[in-house]
């Protein structure tokens, strides 16, 4: 056991898509503060002032290699919204279904590549699912290379709709680049009813319909078939469902709009004096500040669409090159387990009843898998070859945007402003930026550095971490 | 032997690591296996985390271990003021930089893995606030942070796998030649990039071929036309095979009608202007198709110009074809025979 009072640094922390670093103390072999440390400056937001509007959907999906289209939606939001400009309906859909296919597939990437490969560690040597978790889920076995062919399939979606992926220039404030046509149509089903069958057969071992209608924690412990199952009994016998509670405030900008409206709730959900999740609360943006007081920064605490970004290594006080994003003062946490606590769903709602854990963030990309499959194939099937994609318009010489979406891993915001035909500002917040931001000016730790309080010393402190799906890439951009 | 590849990430956005995840028939690990390739670490796929890998990279450091790959994905993050200080390698409590030069020391061969890796790419766009650069580029210039005259175990310069993202079989092809020592300096083009890819051009195989030999441009995105007069496309200058072998399946940029940007380039990321506008001097493109003299072009163009079939002018500058080509008997013979 490490001993009382000693500080314990880990790093390099990988399958975070990214450089990450962990600052622990321990008393008693659990943490009693944590503080997470973004290694990475690249200073995306500075790169973007002085470029054309339009460029920014060049620049800005290179932000991210997993969550590149939720950056590109997520510029061409907020250039639309300085512009006047929007998707017509088919054009909005073509946009989601590039986008819930990123999402899906950065759910399972985590799962399969970041989250699982942990049960095989040595530490769970004396588990008695060890054995079988290492033939199943060991880096490069047989999970990993199944997961990797399907996603190669319907990575294809993208070869159709976005030209490739990562780093299309299709999404536009006015729509798409490329119309499909009926045969583009056609393949699109194919391949999405291609992973849906994957996924019931692999993933849940069951129909994924069946997985998305679990009603509370008790019916999802009686789970055993697929992939999901031998998870499920790992995550019962290492008592996953009552580790890493973050904040209890959890934040989503609302997912997937299309005509009919986002798929999963926009809004804020919070625990109340009961210790029970809330009702459902508007979000008004108005009141997100980036609070630099810990980051090697010189800035004050500002909205993003006045903020700026000033690197200072010698701040004093100052860990990490993240800023802390808060919510009228406080942080929220965001993924999405999030998505599904806003949006309702009865096994979310009962899972943040326990105080959402990892195993609560694990269950809720999982919903959000079986969700997204059944929206895909919907959307897809909805398409018109003749209807309009694009509309066209010019960019403002003067303006202001905001531009937000749910990336995979939460809520992901773009704040512009145009003068003299030129971007002034840019500032972004990502899902990891709330999720693993370090304390603010009054010293509230972030939704991560919570979380790791009270978690004993070893593989744990792994579980906790990924459970949130870090990206440190876009974390600090 | 296993052919040992230790992969790190820096200044980038792992983009290329996702993009390899891509490969299909065959798999990246069944590829890796078929060729006895091994990774040593990779930051999205090994299971080691902390203390584990830095005791792996003190072990290659200091010799102790070989290590015949090192990749690079991200630029170098040199800043601020050359310290490094940007990306501290975590856990190690130095500069990523540092752990670089290092290791490239104790390697059989380096590989820039992208082009960030390749050049500093994307992340040293506009005032390059990150003070990024290639291993051994700095944009167009020679240098890096490993120097011009760097050479590696095997005696070849750092090869820069370039792209953004790299298509995933330059990677795994470029590893496959190194693992079976089927790779020489005869196999890079004068960038050090490998020449199986980037002896082509994106122009090859581009689908919209037709509409460029008649001169039929798309004016706005998301138009059936060639993308080269209006919309800022250089695929007939980049160095690429992006339309021979496919993305993603069947895609590639100019296939989801949006321009080549020639991202396999150094500085591909300040073209000087506007990326989807192309300049123009006289109503001429500035950059021309390469090998071409700008005399035969402009006579071409405007000969093409006047030839352009209704067919392909109309559908140029619509979002899907609306005029298809005449359906003629070719095979027809004269009568009688």
């Amino acid at each position: 056991m490490r001993e009382d009072g000693t500080r314990h640094i880990v790093g390099p922390f990988n399958r975070v898509e990214g450089d990450l670093e962990v600052v622990l103390d321990f008393e008693g072999g659990r943490v009693v503060r944590a503080e997470v440390v973004s290694t990475l400056f690249r200073g995306f937001e500075r790169i973007l002032v002085g470029k054309a509007p339009l460029d920014a959907l060049t620049i800005t999906p290179r932000i991210c290699g997993i969550c590149s289209i939720s950056q590109s939606a997520a510029a061409a939001r907020a250039l639309g919204d300085a512009a006047g400009l929007r998707p017509p309906p088919q054009g909005m859909l073509a946009i989601q279904i590039i986008h819930g296919v990123e999402n899906l597939v950065d759910h399972l990437t985590h799962f399969y590549l970041f989250f699982m490969p942990d049960f095989t560690r040595p530490d769970h040597a004396a588990r008695s699912w060890h054995g079988a978790a290492t033939a199943r889920f060991g880096v490069g076995g047989p999970a990993q290379r199944s997961w990797l062919e399907a996603r190669a399939r319907i990575m294809h979606v993208m070869g159709i709709l976005a030209g490739k992926w990562p780093h299309t220039l299709a999404i536009q404030p006015g729509g798409v680049t490329r119309a499909p046509d009926a045969r583009d149509r056609l393949k699109l089903v194919a391949q999405i009813r291609r992973l849906r069958r994957w996924l019931d057969e692999t993933l849940f071992g069951d129909g994924a319909e069946a997985f998305a209608a679990l009603g509370t924690p008790s019916d999802l412990l009686a789970w055993r078939k697929g992939d999901v199952g031998r998870y499920l009994a790992i995550a019962d016998d290492l008592g996953l469902g009552s580790i890493g509670s973050g904040p209890g405030l959890w934040l989503s900008f609302g997912a997937h709009e299309t005509a009919e409206g986002p798929l999963f709730a926009r809004g804020v959900r919070r625990l109340d004096g009961t210790g029970r999740p809330g009702v459902l609360e508007p979000l008004d943006t108005a009141d997100i500040l980036e609070d630099p007081s810990h980051a090697w920064d010189a800035g004050r605490p500002a909205h993003p669409s006045v903020g700026d970004t000033l690197p200072d290594p010698d701040r004093e006080g100052a860990y990490s090159w993240c800023k802390a994003p808060r919510l009228a003062g406080r942080p929220a946490e965001t993924g999405a387990f999030a998505r599904q606590v806003v949006d309702g769903h009865p096994l979310a709602l009962g899972l943040a009843g326990e105080g959402g854990s990892v195993h609560a963030r694990i269950v809720g990309r999982l919903l959000e898998v079986a969700r997204l499959a059944e929206a895909l194939e919907r959307w897809s099937i909805a398409l018109e070859p003749d209807a309009r994609f694009i509309e066209h318009g010019a960019m403002p010489q003067e303006g202001r945007g905001e531009g937000l979406v749910e990336a995979a891993r939460g809520a992901l915001g773009h704040w512009v402003s145009i003068g003299e035909g030129r971007i002034l500002r840019y500032q972004i917040i990502a899902p990891t930026t709330w999720n693993f931001s370090p304390r603010d000016a009054s010293g509230v730790p972030g939704p991560l550095e919570q979380a790791l309080v009270g978690c004993p010393e070893g593989a744990m402190v792994q579980h906790v971490v990924r459970s949130f799906d870090p990206c440190m890439v876009c974390t600090v951009h | 032997m296993s052919f040992d590849v230790l992969w790190l990430q820096s200044g980038g956005c792992g983009g290329c690591t996702m993009s390899l995840l891509c490969a299909e028939d065959p798999g990246l690990f069944e590829t890796f296996e078929d060729f006895g390739i091994r990774f040593l670490w990779h930051p999205s796929i090994s299971r080691e985390s902390g203390a584990e890998v830095v005791d792996l990279l003190e072990d290659l450091r200091a010799g102790r271990r070989r290590l015949d790959a090192l990749c690079l994905e991200g630029s170098v993050m040199c800043g601020p003021n050359g310290t490094g200080r940007f990306h501290m390698l975590a856990g190690t409590g130095k500069p990523m930089m540092w752990w670089l030069r290092e290791l490239a020391e104790r390697a059989d061969h380096v590989l820039a893995i992208g082009s960030c890796a390749a050049w500093g790419g994307m992340t040293s766009a506009g005032s390059n606030p990150g003070g990024a650069t290639g291993l051994q580029y700095d944009g167009v210039m020679p240098g890096g942070l490993l120097g011009e005259d760097f050479r590696a175990g095997s005696g070849l310069p750092v090869i820069n796998v370039a792209g953004c993202p790299t298509h995933p079989d330059w990677v795994i092809e470029t590893l496959v030649m190194l693992a079976t020592g089927a790779f020489g300096r005869e196999d890079l083009d004068p960038l050090a990039r490998p020449r199986f890819f980037a002896d082509h051009l994106v122009h090859h195989g581009c689908t919209k071929n037709e509409f460029y030999e008649y001169k039929a441009s798309a004016e706005r995105l998301g138009q059936e036309g060639c993308m080269m007069e209006h919309l800022g496309c250089i695929g007939t200058q980049a160095h690429a095979d992006c339309n021979i072998r496919p993305w993603n399946g069947e895609g590639s940029c100019t296939r989801g009608n949006y321009p080549c940007i020639n991202c396999t380039a150094p500085e591909f990321e300040e073209p000087g202007r506007r990326f989807t506008e192309t300049p123009k001097l006289a109503g001429i493109p500035l950059g021309l198709p390469s090998d071409m003299p700008r005399a035969w072009f402009v006579a071409l163009a405007s000969l093409a110009k006047a030839a352009t079939p209704e067919r392909l002018r109309e559908n140029a500058v619509a979002d899907r074809i609306v005029h298809p080509p005449r359906v003629v008997d070719v095979n027809r013979r004269p009568r009688g025979r």
